[in-house]
């Protein structure tokens, strides 16, 4: 009987992939008229998981029980049957259709005369607190208006179990007070919600518990009446492991490259960095954390000159790197190396091999039309033989290679190429250990040889423990550049949060 | 109970890169499926498969006439398969080389019917140059339009193809009109001083379409130029990061298509029509891309399955004579024999996975997740 | 002076011209409505042109024909389906391979006839000729201007509108149309709105590829007189898929919209031979790259161009 009352109720649900668990065992469990947040660091298994509710993965080992009985989910049409709903972070809308014509599309039965249907959506806005216009097409929609209109879609069909993956990630802090208000609606309207997201304090404002994820373990619900935002830190990054990463000490760290005041807006409009200034110094790896999408990406892209900062200045011996291209960088003899996070759609060509790739940004030296691939084949060959790089050969397309040995290809050529400043985004993400030690190791050989070093990571444990400094981004500003050494995982994550790092250096010691 | 796990009955899966040797053997079964189907064709409305095909491949061969021939049908297919080749190589989608053939051809003209008074290899450089320069601006067009304002360059190559036909029956019927010309309007002969000399029976067409070969083939494989357009056809995100002035490439590299489709234009006229025809393209910038896809975009297999398709073309003519079955059977086999590698393609590319039939997936990272979003945004551009 | 007789002789042979181009654009529309630019109207066009004569010729029954040409569209349609939606092709490639294809196989099939016959000619029983004349419908065709207007036309144009407007109703009323649309917009939303991607585009391609099919018919049987004639099609199909940019991806604007070609195609005949006739071929296609170029500089908003034209859909990849 007591299962009744569960909406879903997962039991040991388990799913691999490849070589990689992303979910291991993992409870879960929401009653109707509640809201659960599932809270865990990027890549702790929270969206996997919900994916096999809304039915996208299947399962491999473990139950889910939707009102009580197993069920087992096939697709999003069996997960909508069953009444549960989820509202992707990217939106799957159709954009010249008006709002009303997305939330009926692919429900059964006939089209509704406009009327009609217009009515049914203004009652279900009413129901639950939304406002939208239902005759709004979706591309003249905010990024706001948009989401409501997910929501509504799901609401339509009939869900009472909707799962939002991180909704506030494209909201303004406006926004989301307003989407909150309407979750607190729907549980009240019975529905059961879970939220997935890394904002502690939004798990505090909105949840009634918590689940935490931890590389795709479940480390246990708690009530979120019983919690704080330092407990719910120590709970989501774990008490500090030691990794044994070595950090050998900066020598004669100077300034290489000065941002100051950057203000850099993305194509939609909004603020990526807002007046950012900081400083890279040589023989020193500085780690930038924060949440993803606070920045991090337009911060590298925008050092490397691929894009063009809105205001403020990057200065580099005195010259202002702003707004060049990475051409003109590149002529002006300044010697960067930049390892994109989209590796294979950034800093690779996919289809080509290895030599091809070494040629990137080298194949302009040397006069006449042609390109000479001797060296860069030498340079292929000589980068398998020392990052014991595993490929069917240098010509074969490095799309065929494993994820950890398509970085050594890029992390490789980007060291050859002698750099005095060498920018890492999410260099490790998805290798497995030994790769990652090798990328460790890679990055304190620049360090020693005086390369300035930025690694934009993700895993407070490494960043604690490789760094020199670390930066921390949260909406686009920096909250603190604190020493590596003297900050505690649980401070960097409040600073991830917005809080300033004099707050959070204050807070932790008393 | 509702525990039992499903799968779907059959799913596509991307497989591991199969050897050269395989791959290659699969497209040889698809050719042989093809002309096992094609000859089921045959066979059905009452003749021996065997003894057409063996006339179509010895009509092309039976005498050095027929040879040349076939060779002259072979020259246009194979340069407007080069100029389109270097367009896909970078994903832009330029279905334009029939206009951009008979614009080169209109180009050339001019200077054959206008100005023959220079000396005869002067004239043919000048025609030659011209050519190329009338293909490359037809090819510029849809280009600048899709870099400036998104312009869908499939369907406005496409319209630009009639546009350039029927500038050609515009100067036909006025303009160029041949005044001594009776019965339908015609562009006048053009001087002998104005026509390609012949090389061992065959307009010097063939000499220019060897020499385009290895020149494309080198452009691409060689060149800063021709590793950029790789580049930029993999990913613009990528050509941004390197360095590259994606703009710039488009442009450079649709000039060149349309350039050499347009120097096929000036070959024909002058080699071949010795005048400017409405029909000097006929057909041949669309049989072009067929030749390109199906070569894979290398120059060299373009040039065999030009002559592959050219010994279609002439072959079924000899059966025409012979048998009097209409020359269209040349389309129909082409057809078939493109439809069969197109779907063998996919078997090499992809496999089938039937339900309860579980293998080891390649790991998937999130590299490879990134690799695909970003591999799918490229072909969206 | 302009008299009204000629005003309205001029339009009964516009809308006339324009027929086949209606088959063809509305099919195409179809197609292109779920994201396949389907290059080989042409072929599909020119096999139901061979088919629907062949049949005609058989039964010397008109509805008979119809049937034949729009079930071998269909069947040539299904190739394309085949290799565009199940193998992924190239969609550019197989259109204009499947057009090769098609004007070959009818050019052959027709050369094959003409060789049976023995009288070196391919021709429509005469009772067929006769059900393909302008209709006359008593009282109604009678009337004056009017009935002229309205009923004065052959049936392959009544049902051409017929078929535009069922088109256009299932596109734009219908929730099936809704979801085709979906997909031809962005394949992943239409996926996970729980669309049957791959199922509603076979639908529609096939459907589109039958429809091109009795526009082939109208080539072959009415154009020519009842006498087979090699490339009867004679680049129809080509106009059609400028047509469809015309149209803005509407099958009611098909209507108008080939009525308008039409109209250009014939114009030759009326005009003073001052302007040269080049200029009339040659505007559908000049007014279509104007039409596709204004709609590109509004930007992606303001054209009907349905956003994900050209790519398959692969669902591993979203």
């Amino acid at each position: 009987m007591a299962e009744q009352e569960y909406a879903i109720r997962c039991d040991k649900i388990t799913k691999v992939f490849g070589s990689v668990v992303a979910n291991d065992q993992i409870d879960l469990d929401v009653r109707y008229g509640e809201i659960l947040a599932l809270l865990g660091e990027n890549g702790s298994g929270k969206t996997t998981l919900m994916n096999m509710i809304s039915g996208i993965y299947h399962p491999d080992g473990g139950t889910i029980y939707v009102d009580g009985r197993a069920a087992s989910i096939q697709s999003p049409l069996d997960a909508q049957n069953l009444g549960v709903g989820m509202i992707h972070q990217h939106f799957k809308l159709v954009n010249i259709f008006s709002a009303m014509e997305n939330i009926e599309l692919g429900t059964p039965g006939k089209k509704l005369p406009p009327k009609v249907l217009r009515r049914k959506v203004e009652d279900l806005c009413e129901k639950y607190g939304l406002e939208t216009d239902p005759d709004k097409p979706i591309h003249a929609m905010s990024v706001s208006e948009k989401q409501t209109v997910e929501i509504l879609k799901v609401l339509y069909r009939g869900a009472r179990i909707l799962i939002l993956d991180e909704p506030t990630a494209v909201l303004t802090p406006q926004e989301t007070d307003k989407l909150f208000a309407i979750l607190r609606q729907m549980r009240k309207a019975g529905c059961a919600v879970i939220i997935i997201t890394h904002k502690l304090n939004e798990v505090l404002s909105i949840s009634d518990r918590v689940t935490i994820l931890r590389k795709g373990k479940s480390y246990g619900t708690v009530n979120t009446a019983e919690v704080n935002v330092s407990k719910l830190t120590e709970l989501m990054v774990g008490r500090a492991v030691t990794l044994e990463i070595d950090r050998p000490k900066p020598e004669d760290p100077e300034d290489i490259l000065k941002l100051v005041d950057l203000t850099v807006r993305r194509k939609d409009g909004s603020v990526a960095l807002d007046d950012v200034s900081f400083s890279i110094r040589t023989g020193e790896i500085l780690g930038v954390a924060g949440v993803a999408g606070s920045g991090q990406k337009e911060l590298c892209e925008t050092i490397a000159g691929l894009i063009q900062p809105a205001q403020g200045a990057i200065l580099y011996k005195k010259e202002n790197l702003a707004g060049k291209t990475p051409r003109e960088l590149i002529e002006m003899g300044i010697s960067m190396s930049f390892v994109p996070e989209d590796r294979l759609g950034m800093g690779l060509v996919a289809g080509m091999g290895m030599t091809d790739n070494m040629l990137l940004k080298t194949y302009t030296q040397g006069k006449g039309p042609f390109v000479d691939r001797a060296p860069a084949r030498a340079m292929a060959e000589s980068l398998v033989e020392k990052l014991d790089i595993v490929t069917a050969g240098v010509e074969a397309p490095v799309r065929m290679m494993s994820g950890g040995n398509v970085q050594k290809v890029l992390l490789g050529r980007e060291i050859e190429s002698n750099p005095d400043l060498l920018i890492t985004a999410y260099p490790v993400r998805g290798l497995d250990i030994n790769s990652s030690y090798l990328v460790y190791d890679l990055l304190n050989e620049q360090k020693k040889k005086g390369v300035a070093v930025v690694y934009i990571g993700e895993d407070l444990d490494v960043l604690l423990q490789l760094c020199d400094r670390i930066l921390v981004l949260c909406h686009g500003k920096v909250t603190g550049v604190v020493d590596a050494a003297a900050v505690s995982k649980e401070q960097i994550g409040l600073m991830m949060t917005g809080e300033s790092a004099q707050e959070v250096m204050e807070y932790g010691n008393g | 109970m509702g525990t039992a796990k499903k799968e779907p009955l059959l799913r596509v899966v991307k497989h591991a890169e199969l050897s050269t040797r395989q791959s290659i053997g699969l497209r040889v079964l698809a050719v042989v499926l093809a002309l096992a189907v094609g000859g089921l064709f045959i066979a059905l409305i009452g003749y021996n498969p065997f003894e057409i095909y063996a006339t179509i491949v010895s009509g092309c061969f039976r005498s050095p006439m027929a040879i040349q021939a076939t060779v002259k049908f072979c020259i246009p297919m194979c340069i407007s398969a080069l100029g389109v080749t270097l367009a896909f190589k970078m994903r832009f989608w330029n279905i334009g080389g029939e206009g951009q053939l008979i614009m080169g051809a209109v180009f050339a003209s001019f200077f054959a019917l206008f100005c023959s008074g220079m000396p005869h290899l002067l004239l043919l450089a000048v025609m030659f140059i011209a050519g190329f320069v009338g293909g490359g601006l037809w090819g510029l067009i849809p280009a600048a339009c899709r870099e400036k304002w998104g312009t869908n360059e499939t369907l406005f190559t496409l319209m630009l193809n009639y546009i350039a036909l029927y500038i050609v029956t515009f100067l036909r019927d006025g303009p160029w009109r041949d005044p001594e010309a009776a019965g339908f309007n015609k562009i006048a002969r053009f001087a002998p001083k104005a026509m390609l000399d012949k090389v061992f029976g065959v307009h010097a067409g063939w000499i220019v379409m060897l020499i385009l070969v290895v020149l494309v083939f080198l452009y691409l494989k060689k060149t800063k130029q021709g590793y950029e357009i790789g580049v930029v056809g993999e990913s613009r995100d990528t050509a941004r990061y390197a360095g590259i002035n994606v703009r710039r490439v488009v442009l450079r590299t649709m000039f060149l298509s349309g350039g050499i489709a347009g120097i096929g234009g000036m070959v024909q006229a002058t080699g071949s029509d010795i005048t400017l025809s409405a029909g000097v393209a006929g057909g041949v910038g669309f049989t072009g891309i067929i030749i390109a896809w199906l070569a894979q975009l290398n120059p060299f297999v373009a040039l065999i399955v030009s002559f592959a398709f050219s010994i279609l073309v002439k072959g079924s003519s000899v059966v025409q004579s012979a048998y009097g079955l209409s020359t269209d059977c040349a389309d129909i086999l082409q057809g078939i024999i493109l439809f069969f590698i197109m779907a063998m393609e996919f078997f090499i590319r992809y496999k089938l996975v039937f339900r309860g039939h579980r293998e080891k997936l390649p790991v998937k990272t999130a590299a490879d997740t990134d690799a695909a979003s970003g591999e799918k945004e490229a072909e969206e551009k | 002076m302009i008299s009204l007789a000629f005003i309205l002789k001029f339009i009964v042979a516009a809308v006339g011209a324009g027929t086949p181009l209606l088959f063809g654009t509305v099919g195409e529309i179809m197609s292109e409505k779920v994201g396949h630019l389907n290059l080989g109207v042409e072929g599909m066009m020119s096999v139901g042109a061979v088919a629907g004569f062949a049949a005609g010729y058989a039964t010397g029954n008109l509805a008979c024909a119809m049937v034949f040409a729009f079930l071998a569209g269909m069947l040539s349609a299904l190739i394309y389906a085949v290799l565009t939606v199940s193998f992924m092709a190239n969609q550019n490639v197989i259109g204009l391979t499947l057009t090769i294809f098609g004007i070959g196989f009818a050019n052959f099939v027709g050369v094959y006839m003409i060789g049976r016959t023995g009288t070196n000619n391919w021709q429509l029983p005469a009772n067929l000729i006769e059900q393909m004349k302008n209709v006359d419908i008593p009282f109604l065709s009678d009337i004056p201007v009017l009935g002229k207007l309205l009923f004065s036309y052959d049936p392959f144009t009544y049902v051409g509108i017929a078929i535009a407007l069922a088109c256009g109703w299932y596109l734009f009323r219908t929730k099936a149309g809704l979801n085709a649309q979906a997909i031809g917009e962005n394949p992943a939303a239409a996926d996970a709105a729980s669309i049957r991607v791959t199922k509603w585009k076979y639908i529609n391609i096939l459907l589109g590829g039958g429809i091109c099919g009795i526009g082939g018919a109208y080539c072959s049987m009415v154009i020519n007189g009842g006498v087979w004639i090699s490339d009867c099609v004679g680049g129809l199909g080509w106009i059609s898929v400028a047509l469809v940019i015309f149209a803005a991806w509407k099958p009611q604007m098909a209507i108008l919209g080939s009525f308008v070609f039409g109209a250009l195609r014939i114009l030759k005949y009326y005009m003073p031979a001052v302007i040269p006739i080049a200029f009339f071929n040659m505007l559908p296609f000049v007014i279509t790259a104007i039409v596709l170029l204004a709609a590109s500089i509004r930007g992606a908003k303001g054209s009907h161009i349905p956003e994900n034209l050209g790519n398959n859909y692969f669902r591993e990849e979203r």
